[in-house]
């Protein structure tokens, strides 16, 4: 028999303090009955003897503290988890809001999950196509691994993730690969293009939707990505799938953390954000990974905008201290129309050594991805130099570079938002951008490969 | 030692009266001493005394806490957090608090459950002993009674434990596990006291030693940036500050492959899971380059990834640097790796927020920076206990992640006022896939100097001189890079530009130097002073054939450059004929360039 409490004697904002409670443990969830029959639910954040403070996850409008009965169910907030699960859509608390039935759970699974022993991993190494040359080429993802999203207001990161979402398979075959996707606090709109781009390419079918809107209460954030990633634990671990997991906006979801944590009058950190942001995001990201003899595996792309296209702001700084990697996005390039704007010098795919190469991608991967990123780099220091001084101020190799530059914006990275390259064609593209600059200046690339793969021959002399 | 008998000794003392996050405080706990361990619930949770007022002891937990509550018992067990030493140290990977992940897999599966009771070491294995002391030798503390070979590359000394002192009457000759006894001493009071394998020592506390002294040995890492220009002692400490993608991570591991040193700690403090297990699928792999056998085998590892409970990373630290001392108290050179501390100093902040400390900079505590320097003075170079002058150092190499990079925040600032190393990676050179990504101009060794003599004498007489040169030749660049910016390359003398040419060919073909390539990871000084001597070489060739007015076009595109770029790929076995030839080229053109435009002397 579960005891009701009417003992509220504080709310504010979404924090919440019961006096004279029994037996109640940390991090508990606790349910909230309004005299109408209305549920709400919260969790035990902390206690202190007998009164116990409560952080909603949900709005605390319409609370009449005297009315409200609070009942401490004695187990952390769970999700129930079954296959059915594929291809519905949630709210951020893990209710179905599509006109689907409700969902048989096959278990159900605390959502804080458990650290995994790093004993227990596997590292990642397996190469996954998501047919963007400039990821693909440039900056490889492999599964486990979790490589965010750097982006900017008014930057076109939803249309990258949902190319992503839509277009990413493993090579050898594609059997069990499901994306969950987790909306945390942004708007009609931008979920509805999710939505609308996942049922328009079929994508849906093999994806779960957790969708926490702007106009949804904040702390509810907080718990929206962990329902997906356990949601994506259960899909990976147990029935043995390829995991994609998404999570926009991260952004979002540290200011729903700094909101609770101001409301606790914890001392802040950097910007206002608490102290333990890294280890709060940590146990997000950290989630990520492949586990040893288990097929299954979870990569995570979350994505996050920089306010003010700051990569100092706590939020992308600490992101980028525990995810592998990162793919900025950059206002200029989208500016000049460049599609997906990704600037792949800052970019950065930690874990691409170990996905690329001979039986996964070419041999002659690695090596072209340098000469490429050597070359491009020299061609913008050479164009941002001919805008100081001129074109005549260039030597005549630093011109072929600055063309060098120009060509491969246009045809490698901006390739569209609905192409889809196999690695093959974006290893060609390559190699024909390669082939504009003298052999000589080839350093990065091993004799043979140049022999074996580049496709114009007069490049063997200048 | 004995943990688990303790606890089953001991009563119930204190009472759970609050619980937030890795805190929790108790009443009933006036028996306590500060940093004690306690066992918090049924649960038997790990965690450390950590404040006490009147009859209340604030404990931090090392455990996550959620499913605890008011009421709880909490259990004493009247030690302070302390490690096992004895052999099964090497190979080994534990967590923050010493207890091994594999047993911990063994025995709980892939995650990390809570309250889970696992022997620090393996008590049970059976270990050869051999004798060394002489039974009715006196004996003092530090002094080696016997050996065991812990691996293949370790020879572990079993050492007369601290402050016991008298004559040896026993001692054991074979195989024993760790808590069998293997000698009796006899103290001048006439007691006898039996001595094991096994030791504890509490985290907190460094071990004692007869001396310190001054580092006079560097320690080779076969990384050309670090060993040429900012080279570190036996030791010494530095600090590798540097934002995310500047290739921290990689510095260290290349460090732990490479340095010559006997022992290698690993400590990942608040870093990604992925990166330990590289570490624990690649070292088994990798060969030591001085013993030929596998890098594992002189490593131990501790773990606490960035999901692990933030408790147990602020003691990861200390258990590292106490086992660090143990080797070192052995005679070994011990090196150890903290990546890193920033998330240690994280998770001091956020204990003492959640202790309602008055903060000081940026959140962090007022005693950060004493904190930090506690630390780092545990390494250096000491004569250890012992009648037979054994000498041990232990090195510390910090990694710091300042946010956005920026090193004037606290954790730096008070880490770069204790290090004497300081290698600044820098975001710009990575973007360039510059690596390592050590920034030449804002870098600093406060032991250039020692250790420059000590190459000099070993290694090459000219090494301080071209070092010095190389610097100096660097520094140049940079100046001229701002007048290029400003009006073009065209408005400089050919000598500055071929300082430029100097320059870049020491960066690239020198400095660079790629972690993947399996001869270019690793460089011995022998194959640095080759490669730095030729590009030298060159340099000041040009400059003679220059005032010769040989065209400074044929300087820059002569072929030998070409060889001199693929001088890092040389393997080790094959540098003395292939540089010598390289130098012999190198003067054979120069020679015709001379002799091309008529002005040989």
């Amino acid at each position: 028999m579960i005891k009701e409490y009417k003992t509220i004697t504080e709310v504010v904002g979404p924090l919440m303090l019961v006096e004279e409670v029994e037996n109640v443990k940390y991090d508990e969830l606790v349910e909230i009955e309004q005299a109408n029959g209305e549920k709400r639910i919260g969790k035990v954040l902390e206690i202190n003897q007998d009164k116990a403070l409560v952080q909603l996850f949900e709005s605390s409008q319409g609370l009449k503290l005297p009315t409200s009965k609070v009942r401490f169910q004695g187990k952390s907030i769970e999700l129930g988890v079954s296959q059915d699960m594929l291809g519905r859509v949630f709210d951020g608390m893990g209710r179905p809001t599509d006109d689907g039935p409700e969902i048989i759970p096959d278990k159900m699974l605390d959502i804080n999950g458990e650290p995994l022993n790093p004993y227990a991993r596997d590292y990642p190494a397996e190469f996954i196509q998501t047919g963007v040359s400039a990821i693909d080429g440039l900056n490889t993802l492999v599964r486990g691994q979790k490589l965010p999203v750097f982006s900017g207001s008014g930057l076109p990161h939803a249309r990258l993730a949902a190319q992503i979402a839509r277009q990413a398979q493993v090579l050898e075959n594609d059997e069990g690969f499901a994306v969950v996707f987790a909306a945390i606090g942004i708007t009609f709109e931008e979920a509805d293009y999710f939505i609308k781009d996942f049922r328009r390419t079929g994508a849906i079918e093999r994806a779960v939707l957790f969708m926490n809107f702007a106009n949804d209460p904040a702390v509810e954030r907080i718990s929206t990505p962990r329902m997906a990633i356990t949601c994506a634990e259960y899909l990976a671990y147990e029935l043995g799938m390829h995991v994609l997991v998404i999570l926009t906006d991260i952004t979002n979801y540290a200011e729903a953390l700094r909101e609770v944590s101001a409301a606790r009058k914890e001392v802040p950190g950097r910007r206002g954000y608490p102290g333990y942001l890294y280890t709060d995001l940590a146990s997000l990201y950290e989630r990520a990974g492949r586990i040893r003899d288990n097929k299954g595996s979870i990569t995570q792309i979350p994505i996050l905008s920089m306010p003010e296209d700051d990569i100092t702001h706590p939020i992308p700084d600490l992101t980028g201290y525990i995810t592998e990697g990162q793919i900025i996005l950059s206002r200029e390039l989208h500016m000049r129309g460049l599609e997906p704007p990704i600037n792949v010098l800052p970019s950065l795919s930690r874990l691409k050594d170990k996905g690329i190469g001979e039986g996964k991608t070419r041999k002659d991967h690695a090596d072209t991805m340098n000469q490429l990123f050597s070359a491009y780099s020299r061609g913008r220091d050479a164009k941002e130099l001919a805008v100081i001084l001129g074109d005549a101020a260039l030597s005549d190799v630093d011109k072929i570079y600055a063309e060098f530059a120009t060509q491969f914006e246009e045809r490698y990275i901006s390739q569209g938002f609905n192409t889809n390259r196999t690695i093959m064609e974006t290893l060609t593209i390559g190699w024909e951008l390669l082939s504009i600059l003298p052999r000589t200046e080839l350093k990065r690339i091993n004799e043979s490969y140049i022999d074996e793969f580049c496709p114009t021959p007069q490049t063997k002399e200048v | 030692m004995g943990q688990a008998q303790n606890i089953q000794n001991t009563n119930k003392t204190g009472t759970v009266v609050k619980v937030a996050g890795p805190l929790i405080v108790a009443s009933g706990m006036a028996d306590v001493q500060m940093f004690d361990v306690v066992r918090v619930s049924e649960r038997r949770l790990i965690g450390e005394v950590i404040e006490l007022r009147g009859d209340m002891a604030s404990i931090q937990v090392y455990e996550e806490t959620a499913g605890l509550g008011p009421g709880e018992p909490v259990y004493l067990t009247g030690e302070p957090l302390s490690v096992d030493l004895a052999p099964g140290l090497i190979e080994g990977i534990f967590d923050g608090i010493q207890r091994p992940l594999a047993s911990i897999y063994a025995q709980a599966g892939d995650r990390i459950a809570r309250g889970i009771d696992v022997p620090k070491l393996d008590y049970e294995k059976k270990w050869k002993f051999k004798p060394v002391a002489q039974v009715g030798d006196h004996v003092i503390a530090g002094d080696v009674l016997g050996t065991v070979d812990e691996t293949e590359a370790v020879l572990h000394r079993i050492m007369v434990p601290n402050g016991l002192e008298g004559k040896l009457t026993w001692l054991f000759d074979g195989s024993a596990n760790i808590q069998e006894p293997i000698a009796k001493i006899e103290k001048t009071d006439g007691t006898v006291e039996e001595v094991k394998m096994l030791r504890t020592w509490p985290v907190r506390r460094g071990r004692p030693y007869n001396e310190k002294l001054a580092p006079d040995e560097p320690m080779v890492t076969g990384q050309r940036v670090i060993d040429t220009l900012f080279p570190i002692a036996k030791g010494g400490v530095a600090a590798i500050p540097g934002p995310f993608g500047s290739g921290k991570t990689v510095v260290q591991h290349q460090i732990s492959k490479w340095a010559d040193a006997d022992i290698i700690i690993y400590i990942g403090c608040g870093e990604r899971g992925n990166e330990m297990t590289d570490v624990l699928m690649e070292f088994p792999e990798l060969a030591d380059p001085r013993t030929g056998m596998s890098l594992m085998k002189r490593t131990v590892l501790i773990a606490n990834t960035s999901d692990m409970p933030v408790a147990a990373r602020e003691a990861s630290i200390y258990t590292g640097i106490t086992i660090a001392e143990y080797y070192r108290d052995m005679g070994y050179k011990v090196a150890l790796m903290a990546d890193s501390t920033s998330r240690w100093a994280e998770a001091l902040r956020e204990m003492s927020g959640r202790l309602e400390e008055m903060p000081g900079e940026e959140g962090y505590p007022a005693y950060l920076s004493s904190r930090i320097a506690e630390f780092y003075e545990r390494a250096g170079y000491v004569a250890c206990l012992g009648s037979d002058e054994r000498y041990g150092t232990v090195s510390a190499i910090g990694a710091v992640s300042p946010p956005g990079g920026d090193i004037s925040e606290p954790v730096s600032q008070a880490t770069l006022r204790i290090v004497k190393v300081f290698w600044n990676l820098s975001a710009d050179l990575a973007h360039r896939r510059h690596f390592p990504a050590i920034d030449w101009i804002a870098s600093y060794s406060l032991y250039s100097d020692q250790m420059n003599e000590y190459f000099d004498n070993h290694v090459d007489a000219n090494w301080s001189k071209q070092i010095q040169e190389t610097m100096q030749i660097l520094q140049e660049e940079s100046e001229l890079e701002e007048i290029v910016r400003l009006v073009g390359v065209d408005a400089l003398s050919f000598q500055d530009r071929l300082t430029l040419e100097c320059s870049q060919s020491i960066r690239e073909d020198y400095l660079h130097q790629s972690a993947f390539d399996d001869v270019d990871t690793y460089s011995s000084l022998k194959k640095q002073n080759g490669m730095l001597s030729t590009i030298l070489d060159w340099y000041h060739m040009g400059q003679k054939a220059l005032d010769a007015h040989v065209l400074f076009n044929d300087i820059i595109q002569m072929t030998i450059r070409e060889r001199i770029a693929r001088m890092k790929y040389v393997p080790e076995d094959k540098v003395d004929e292939t540089y010598k030839a390289i130098k012999n080229q190198l003067e054979q053109e120069f020679l015709a360039l001379m002799e091309g435009s008529g002005n040989i002397d």
